[in-house]
């Protein structure tokens, strides 16, 4: 009796510290939220989103070739990754029960594991290392290949959600594989292969490291894709580490716009994903 | 399964092709990775060999490259982040998935996993103005006689490795703990009730499903230990960059990813950049390994799970229209 | 221990029609003079806003074998999950009424679920063997519960081994893992694992309906020993089976108790038509 009693205050005290270590992660998640908004409201203004960066040294400006440069840099980087993680995706539902298609999807995994960083390496070695001179297009690159991975993996967990009748109901209507793959099964994943999309896009919306040897920065505005091109995360480091105060401000109030681009697209796929789930399980 | 005409299965071998072309390209990537970094990291590879890994000298002017302090900064960090992060990750990972009221789950999963969400620039940014400055003052009302401990010695700076430390312990924590809860999710309900029916109490039934699943959670573990290796601007701007081996957690060290983020654009000549491309070698084939190894204990228990147990809500979803046709 | 003991009540005819108006406390003439372990008395249960069991009552005798027999989704292994408060662990679940376990209502608010759970002993449908030795997963409800030294377990795995006929099959490996015995072998451990820490009652859900018939013939054959020593609930789909291994059956249907006798008068001379319909197997 002892025994039990003993046994079943042990189990409650594991309990309650499960739940604390829940308490715990979430503390450092308000904290950083609530600086980003606090810091981050402040010093926003109408010249941040309009006006180019000063001098050195120069207080005022803005990030606004900054934000133009990463929604460009999306571009190109969305420009060549999606259509191949989509396709990958489709052959993984496809034809993805055998060796390589596990294969495939290890690898996706695996190299979504591994460090922007060295794929920041992996772009450099091809798009500035021949021409010795940092791009866009090296940006852009270094983004899409991180890219690849995510959005294979989500392309493939969405089209399993589209009940396989689906492409069965097409083949017995003498549709071709790739028909029944293209018409029926990706139209109907198509809200939540988008959100995939998003997601990745959020991802590496973010990304610093690979673009501080690949698309460099870039004082000036730019959309060519042989030069140099700023970026809102770069220019957040670039700022955050340099000695003013001014800056400072600037780099929090560009850390807000990332983190709110971020959480929009976080909440968006959450809610498509689980809308998705929802109509196919009914 | 076999198509009638040969006209379809034409287009179906078509079809299967090129997608699995674009398949093919995921593979492929990862091979030119590997390739690229070992192509371009001949210079420093053929020069010093082996001794590279153990030279402690970093002296880009001299040109001696020793890689071993970031090695060591590497390694301390991402341990000290896993001693810290593993047990608050599975104690979200068990709270989520067996004991969080059913109203509350899924809110407090978006927002642990928000934690993932949010760039390693503002983790890094947060870290110098808020993190360090804490660290700082901490260090200054440290007694005399714990900062003899080497493990609390050298001058208040704030900046150094408990400051990455925690800062990484933080980004790996949602990480490990959706993994691991992925992983408990796959553990078959029967194993808490064989538990259960033998008298167990909650915790006694958790550890059972723990237990089924323990090469799965052990792989969630190992994979937050990849990303802590591989995190590199949160770590860049909290760490010190100072490449030196010290096992204080208040003392500047340096990392393999801070080390290229920060010298890469600097590196004049062949040989530094060559030296720096070859730690980013050795850093992909680190992580490579990692990941693959916690992939394969992840997918052995959410896989084998999958093919054990059959799918009953398949079979009444497919037997109800049947049934009722006749 | 206070024994609850059926007075002689005349029950013409089983327990009430599915959507007739349920009596109360049904009782079955030949239970009379019986000891009973367990006793369920207007016993309704819901999933959320889904009622699943309708005023159940039923008495289970001592030492002796208890089939339910009905149709899939009438509520069976709901119930049976009732008597050791299984599903307790299923969120958004309520009971009303009684469960009394030697006259002591297990809902009541002086019960202690781990205590009762020992108490009440379960094996499932599927063979659920923990991913530990043989000998560790007999060993486990003992060492949890602390019912046995160190120095005892040896002793108390063999006979429980034993009581589940597996011994001989396995006393030469026990420190190999329980997830290499067959299908069949690995339903017998989780008996064995069961009976280890000696429950008063064992509830067995379709302990069969995974195996092959030479397999279920050794459980079959195990049940019919284990009934002298303990109080044996059985749920079954295979009517056959009902009818060899027990000595009283239950008949659900939809929710509701429709009747409960000695097993060989519910088999030859049912009380409700649907009964009869059912094993006749004339629906379903
Ligand atoms: N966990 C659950 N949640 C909701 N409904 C359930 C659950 N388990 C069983 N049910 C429902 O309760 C009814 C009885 O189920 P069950 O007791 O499993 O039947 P049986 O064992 O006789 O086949 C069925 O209609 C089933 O759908
Ligand atoms: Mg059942």
């Amino acid at each position: 009796m002892n025994r039990t009693r003993r046994r079943k205050a042990f189990s409650g005290i594991v309990v309650f510290l499960c739940g604390a270590a829940v308490f715990l992660a979430l503390i450092p998640l308000f904290f950083v939220f609530g600086y980003v908004i606090e810091k981050g409201f402040s010093s926003l203004s109408w010249d941040f989103f309009t006006r180019m960066p000063k001098p050195v040294g120069e207080p005022g400006g803005g990030m606004a070739n900054a934000m133009v440069g990463t929604v460009y840099l999306i571009v190109i980087a969305g420009a060549f990754a999606v259509p191949v993680g989509v396709i990958a995706g489709v052959y993984l539902t496809e034809y993805g029960k055998k060796t390589f298609g596990s294969l495939v999807r290890f690898t996706a995994d695996v190299l979504n594991g591994v460090p922007s960083i060295v794929i920041g390496i992996f772009a450099y070695g091809l798009a500035v290392l021949p021409v010795k001179h940092f791009s866009a297009l090296a940006g852009g690159l270094a983004l899409g290949f991180m890219m690849i991975p995510i959005i294979t993996r989500t392309t493939e967990e969405l089209l399993n959600l589209v009940p396989g009748t689906l492409r069965e109901g097409a083949l017995a209507l003498g549709a071709t594989r790739a028909r029944a793959a293209f018409s029926v099964m990706v139209p109907a994943a198509l809200p939540g292969i988008m959100t995939g999309v998003l997601v990745a896009l959020a991802r590496i919306a973010g990304e610093t490291a690979p673009l501080l040897f690949t698309a460099f920065n870039n004082r000036y505005f730019s959309t060519s894709l042989v030069q140099p091109i700023s970026s809102l995360p770069v220019q957040i480091y670039t700022y955050a580490v340099s000695p003013y105060e001014d800056w400072h401000r600037q780099a929090w109030a560009g850390a807000l716009v990332l983190v709110g681009f971020v959480f929009v697209f976080s909440v968006l796929a959450r809610v498509v994903t689980r809308r998705l789930e929802r109509m196919h399980r009914a | 399964m076999k198509s009638p005409s040969s006209r379809r299965s034409a287009d179906d071998r078509g079809f299967r092709l090129g997608t699995g072309f674009f398949a093919l390209l995921v593979v492929l990537l990862v091979a030119g990775i590997f390739w690229e970094l070992y192509r371009t990291s001949q210079l420093s590879l053929a020069k010093f060999g082996f001794r590279f890994w153990t030279g402690k000298t970093w002296d880009p002017v001299s040109g001696e490259f020793g890689a071993l302090p970031f090695i060591w900064g590497t390694l301390y960090s991402s341990i000290l982040a896993m001693l810290i992060s593993t047990p608050i990750a599975l104690g979200i990972a068990i709270y989520l998935s067996e004991l969080s009221p059913r109203r509350l789950r899924t809110p407090l999963a978006f927002l642990t996993e928000l934690l993932a969400a949010v760039p390693s620039i503002v983790y890094g940014l947060w870290g110098v103005f808020v993190l360090v400055p804490i660290v700082r003052k901490l260090q200054v009302v440290t007694p005399d006689w714990l900062k003899k401990v080497p493990l609390f010695s050298g001058p208040p700076l704030g900046v150094g490795m408990g400051a990455a430390a925690l800062i990484l312990a933080v980004m790996v924590i949602p990480f490990t703990s959706s993994v691991a809860r992925e992983v408990l999710k796959a553990v078959p309900a029967s194993q808490r009730e064989a538990a259960y029916a033998l008298g167990a109490t909650r915790w006694e039934a958790i550890r059972a499903a723990l237990r089924f699943g323990r090469t799965g959670i052990i792989g969630a573990v190992i994979l937050g230990f990849g990303r802590a290796v591989g995190e590199t601007m949160a770590v860049t701007m909290v760490i010190g960059n100072n490449p030196q081996i010290k096992a204080s957690l208040f003392a500047p060290q340096y990392t393999m990813a801070a080390v290229i983020a920060n010298e890469f654009t600097e590196a004049a000549d062949d040989l530094y950049l060559s030296a720096l491309i070859e730690i980013g070698l050795v850093l992909f084939v680190i992580t490579v390994f990692i990941n693959a190894i916690s992939r394969l204990l992840i997918w052995s228990v959410t896989r084998e799970v999958k093919a054990q147990v059959p799918k009953p809500t398949a079979t009444v979803a497919f037997a109800a229209p049947t049934g009722g046709g006749q | 221990m206070s024994e609850t003991v059926v007075s002689e009540m005349e029950t013409s005819a089983g327990g009430p029609a599915p959507g007739a108006e349920p009596t109360s406390a049904a009782a079955v003439s030949s239970l009379a003079g019986r000891k009973i372990r367990m006793e369920s008395k207007r016993l309704n249960f819901h999933y959320g806003p889904k009622q699943a069991l309708w005023d159940i009552s039923l008495q289970i005798p001592e030492k002796t074998v208890t089939a339910f027999i009905g149709p899939s989704g009438c509520g069976k292994s709901t119930f049976l999950r009732c008597l050791n408060r299984m599903n307790d662990i299923i969120p958004d679940t309520r009971v009303e009424g009684d469960v009394l376990l030697d006259g002591n209502d297990i809902y009541g608010p002086g019960t202690d679920i781990v205590d009762l759970r020992r108490r009440v002993g379960m094996v499932f449908q599927k063979s659920n063997p923990f991913p530990k030795s043989i000998f560790e997963n007999v060993a486990y409800g003992l060492k949890i519960n602390g019912l046995a030294s160190r120095g005892e377990m040896p002793e108390r795995v063999e006979k429980a081994l034993r009581r589940a006929a597996l011994w001989d099959e396995v006393k030469d490996r026990l420190d190999a893992s329980a997830m290499g015995l067959s299908g069949g072998q690995q339903q017998r451990l989780c008996i064995a694992r069961a009976v280890a820490v000696e429950p008063e009652v064992l509830l067995m859900d379709e302990p069969c309906s995974a195996l092959d018939p030479i397999a279920t013939g050794k459980v079959e054959e195990l049940i019919h020993e284990l009934q002298r020593e303990f109080t044996i609930v059985i749920v079954t789909h295979n009517m056959q089976q009902a009818a060899r291994v027990s000595e009283f059956t239950a008949f659900f249907m939809l929710g509701r108790l429709v009747e409960h006798d000695r097993t060989e008068k519910l088999f030859t001379n049912p009380g409700q038509k649907i009964t009869e319909d059912y094993i006749t197997g004339r629906f379903g």
